[in-house]
């Protein structure tokens, strides 16, 4: 008992929901049976956060950038009734972007390939925002015996170290590291403990963990191990986690400081 | 009428969208004559200290003061508390409002900062803020310095050290946390503050 009273009093571990959409609808579903639409983002959010998500991230994967005010629209709608933070990312090539996005909702947004072609473009957001405000998504894989940034939806490498890209986007002004294994994005075989606890010793900021989730005991391992800050997945509802409270619950049973009840 | 102050730091859209939720009426501002008429006062804030210096150059600095001084509901978020004090480390050479002892601080060295996410209040004493709050309720932090704990903390949270969750002095409120973002316990802060008698 007393140790859980002990572990109240700290800084918890964050569990953030993702949400990845296409043309307005989320696409990596998650089977909620208690909506009448499952594909519909502002309502997804709002039930990952009624369930107990710490944080909604809402990634836009439209292959065509002309559909920009659609996504403005899902942005503005989801962000109408959530009093969590909410990312969005996706599409984010100057400030006017993230301007857009911001006046549409969004708290903080994340930025991958752009901040990579020009470093600048972080502190330009953050002098604007707020550090707090800008999320710099990295997308890492193994590659001989290092791990490379790529970048395009992981489609193109840039040559550059994992480490460093952090720390450099942590000097320009990044507020926090969204940290991808490509290696295990999908696979659910637990997340890149090595990748995220050599990332979260290299900066101060936080890093959240995202790629592999398959069960809870990916997630204590991400904390314990990796020394993650917060953990994201895309679609922990298809884990064979049902929902977000029960995963909580295992993580405070392994001592993971977590915030439940809500 | 509540007057949320635009000094030209950050996106105030999520504090007044908190507000619009809970049918309070309310304005974001950037004119001094506006905050002067309006009932209460609420001074938003993210990032460093020195974006308090929209403050300064604009006039609002004293239409906020006059109307605290005037006894009007004032709350203070993230910045806008930290500006209570007398000043911060993060920017020394420039003044908070000095209505509360003490100076802001960097986090102890044996934690990372910036202290992102959420973490949890310890209830000092009752108050016309937390009303309705629980003793050991989350709250969700983004910030990189802290106010010290000081006779006006009715609410303190640790992270390497213990500091000022929630201040309150008469009808003066300050919440180091973002009340916008911390789900339920945040919008019932905020509607103790819309129902704090003027």
């Amino acid at each position: 008992m007393r140790r859980n009273y002990e572990m109240r009093r700290v800084l918890t571990k964050r569990i953030i929901a993702c949400l990845d959409v296409d043309d307005g609808r989320v696409v990596k579903g998650v089977q909620f049976v208690n909506l009448r639409d499952a594909g519909d983002p502002p309502e997804c959010a709002a039930a990952h956060a009624r369930d107990g998500a710490d944080e909604i991230v809402l990634l836009d994967i439209t292959a065509t950038s002309n559909k920009r005010n659609t996504m403005l629209d899902v942005v503005s709608r989801a962000a109408r009734g959530l009093f969590i933070p909410f990312t969005v990312g996706g599409g984010i090539r100057e400030l006017a972007d993230a301007e857009a996005v911001f006046e549409a909702g969004a708290d903080k947004i994340a930025i991958n390939s752009a901040a990579v072609k020009d470093p600048t473009l972080i502190g330009k957001i953050a002098a604007r925002f707020g550090s707090q405000a800008v999320v710099v998504a990295i997308d890492a894989r193994r590659v001989n015996g290092g791990f490379e940034v790529f970048v395009a939806g992981g489609r193109t490498p840039t040559g550059r170290d994992a480490l460093l890209w952090a720390q450099e986007a942590a000097a320009c002004g990044a507020g926090e590291i969204l940290l991808t294994s490509m290696d295990r994005d999908g696979t659910r075989s637990g997340f890149d403990c090595e990748l995220v606890q050599k990332v979260a010793d290299a900066v101060s900021i936080p890093v959240i963990a995202s790629g592999g989730a398959g069960s809870a005991q990916d997630f204590i391992d991400v904390f314990r191990n990796g020394r993650a800050d917060a953990a994201l997945a895309a679609s922990i509802f298809h884990f064979g986690i049902e929902n977000i409270g029960q995963l909580k619950c295992a993580l405070r049973a392994a001592h993971v400081p977590v915030r439940w009840p809500c | 009428m509540i007057a949320i102050v635009d000094y030209g730091a950050g996106n105030l859209n999520s504090v007044k969208k908190a507000f619009d939720y809970l049918g309070a009426d309310v304005v974001v501002t950037a004119q001094p004559e506006v905050v002067a008429v309006a009932d209460k006062i609420v001074l938003p804030g993210v990032g460093h200290f020195s974006a308090l210096s929209g403050l300064d150059n604009t006039g609002l600095r004293d239409a906020v003061l006059g109307g605290v001084n005037a006894g009007k509901p004032f709350l203070g978020i993230c910045l806008g508390m930290q500006w209570l004090f007398e000043g911060s480390d993060e920017a020394p050479e420039f003044a908070g409002a000095g209505i509360l002892r003490g100076r802001c601080q960097p986090f102890p060295s044996l934690v990372k900062s910036p202290h992102v996410g959420w973490n949890s209040l310890t209830v000092r004493k009752q108050s016309p803020l937390l009303r309705g709050v629980a003793a050991d309720s989350f709250v969700y932090y983004t910030h990189s310095f802290q106010a010290p704990v000081v006779a006006a903390t009715t609410a303190a949270s640790d992270y390497g050290t213990q500091f000022s969750a929630v201040v309150e002095q008469d009808k003066i409120f300050g919440v180091q946390f973002h009340p916008e973002k911390s789900s339920t316990v945040g919008l019932r802060i905020l509607r103790n503050f819309c129902e704090a008698e003027l």
